[in-house]
Formats: C-alpha cells, structure tokens, sequence
C-alpha cells in the first residue's frame, strides 16, 4: 500500500475517532501534543487501523509512534511483512 | 462433551481493549457454549463494538453507565432485546479520578473524588445486580473482579479501599440474595496489564514481585487464568459457593515472604 494510501486510510480513522480534521493529518504531526488523541482515542485509532490495513501493532510498538508518519511508515512495514 | 456454560446467557461488563480480562470471560464465556451480550460505557463504547468483533461470535453491545439511574432502569429491557434471561454476570467495572490514586498523599484524597471512586468501583456491584435481577431465572451467579485489599498496594491507594469494599458488598449480596439462588463471588487476579492497570501510574512496580514470589509465577499478561476462574464460578460446577474470593494469583497471597 502506498503511502498516500496510508496517510488518506489513516486521516479517515481519526477523524472517526477523535474528531481529527484529515486537513491536519500530516506526516510531521504528533498524535498527542498536535491532534489532540487522548490515550483511550489512540488505543482505538490503533485497533481501528489494525483492522482496516490488516496488520498487528503491539502495545510496546504504539509507544515508539509518536506521529503520523511514524504511524504509517510503520504500517507499511507491518503490512508488507503479513 | 458440552462447555461449561452450554445454554446459559451471560452479560459481560468492562471490555475495552482484547487485554481486557473481561474481554478473556466473554471469549472463554462463548466457547463454553454460553450466549454473550456485552456493555460499554462512555467515549469507550465505540472502541467496546470494534472489540466485540474480535470474539468468536460478534457479541451486542449495549451501553451502560453505572452512575446512571436511566441506563441501570432500562438495562434489562435491553438485555431483553438479545437473550430471553440471564445465568451469569460478569461485573468488571472500575475507576477512579487521578488524585485519589498512583502515590499522591493518601491523607489528602478529598470526598468528590473518593465518592466517584466508590460509587463505580464499589456501589456498582449492588446496582448492577439490582438491574440485572428480574433476568435471572432459579440459579444465577455474580462473578466481580477483586485485587487483594487487605494489605496495602504502591499507587493503589483509594482505589484499594474501593476493592475492600468490593470484597464486603459481594458478602452482603451473598447474604441477600443466596435464598433467591443467586450466587456473588469475586475473582482476586494478580496484577494484569490491561487499560484500566495502565492508567495507574506506579503500577508496574509490584509486578515483577509478583512473578518472583508466586509459587506457581505471575504472567502480567495472560488474562487467561483469571477468565477461566470467572466462567467456572458462573457454571454449575460451584453450585454451593458463594461470597468468596477466589485468588487467581499465582498462589501470591498464600506466601508471607
């Protein structure tokens, strides 16, 4: 899956979420401090998008993606190792 | 050979994330054979339906706030609406704020926020089996979720009074409900990783102790043996038991040092 695909998926699921505008969804954002996802939103974001791109982000993992492009170069990772 | 909870309809309270404990009862709970209704609470209710879809079979998901007298009036017609009767009740339910909890001055710890603690992690248990009552048919059983609290926890603080209660209250519904054929009992787990241990700052202090002194050793996170001791006290194979407190600890509690 592209990146753009990634970033666009994932801009869809916060805004579900946590109400996120996918205008600020970018790669330089954080999660907590930029867009606002409180813990319990991002617990969500995280089993949302392990849904809809079919990958597992374990606990340990979330922690170390402190933005959304750490997010998707992760899932891109993740998805082509599944 | 059958499940252990073949035909029987349970509803299971507290899962929101798959590292739930409760999340472990209403799995084991379907594959025993039982019929699974769940509830969520609050901005976790949504995150509580994408689980629920993680369990053998989709469960509903209806929401309940316990601090809230129209949910509590209305969940039995709810449940209602997905299984004809309840035979067991999984009461996973707790919190309490940040200043009451996680190493502040115990001694500090001012009213409002002890009231909610009490009021969700204790009080509940009675509310919620009040609710859930006019469902039950000749057997039922109660199934809460304890941490020892006779002794003191790093960072547990009020949220420990809150269980010592737990441990009282599920005595008195024991009491009170015992002649209807209600059975109230609490499962003491050791320390487990899930969302509602890691909103306790400090709370991975104790767990390493644990593993060591636990004869039979501590994984923080297998929700598993726990689940499986809450789906056993909801079958029939503890008919006669009631107002106890199962440790599923590893057999920590039994051991001074």
């Amino acid at each position: 899956m592209s990146q753009t695909d990634v970033l666009a998926g994932l801009a869809e699921i916060l805004e579900e979420v946590a109400g996120v505008d996918p205008a600020d969804v970018t790669p330089e954002k954080t999660f907590i401090d930029d867009l606002d996802v409180d813990s319990l939103s991002m617990v969500e974001v995280v089993v949302a998008a392990e849904e809809k791109f079919g990958v597992k982000i374990p606990d340990d993992d979330v922690k170390t993606l402190k933005t959304v492009g750490d997010a998707v170069s992760y899932i891109q990772r993740a998805g082509v190792a599944a | 050979m059958s499940g252990l909870l073949e035909g029987k309809r349970v509803l299971v309270t507290g899962v929101l994330t798959d590292a739930s404990i409760a999340f472990a009862v209403a799995r084991i709970a379907q594959e025993q054979g039982a019929t699974v209704v769940l509830t969520g609470f609050g901005r976790g209710l949504s995150l509580t339906r994408r689980i629920s879809r993680r369990l053998p079979t989709e469960a509903p998901v209806i929401e309940l706030d316990v601090t809230d007298e129209e949910h509590l009036g209305s969940l039995a017609d709810k449940v209602l609406e997905h299984v004809d009767g309840l035979d067991g009740v999984l009461h996973a339910i707790g919190f309490a704020p940040e200043s009451v909890l996680g190493g502040k001055p115990f001694v500090d710890a001012a009213w409002p926020e002890v009231g909610v603690a009490l009021q969700v992690s204790t009080w509940s248990l009675a509310a919620l089996t009040r609710a859930t009552l006019p469902l039950f048919g000749e057997h039922a059983s109660v199934v809460g979720l304890d941490f020892d609290a006779s002794v003191t926890w790093p960072s547990y603080d009020w949220m420990g009074v809150a269980k010592a209660g737990l441990a009282s209250a599920a005595r008195y519904l024991a009491r009170d409900l015992g002649p209807r054929g209600v059975r109230v009992n609490l499962v003491s787990a050791g320390p487990l990783r899930t969302m509602a241990a890691k909103s306790i700052p400090g709370f991975e202090r104790f767990e390493a102790v644990w593993d060591d002194k636990a004869p039979l050793g501590w994984q923080v996170q297998d929700t598993e043996p726990a689940a499986r001791a809450c789906v056993a006290l909801m079958s029939e194979w503890f008919p006669a038991t009631t107002g106890e407190i199962i440790h599923v600890d590893g057999g920590f509690h039994a051991i001074g040092a």
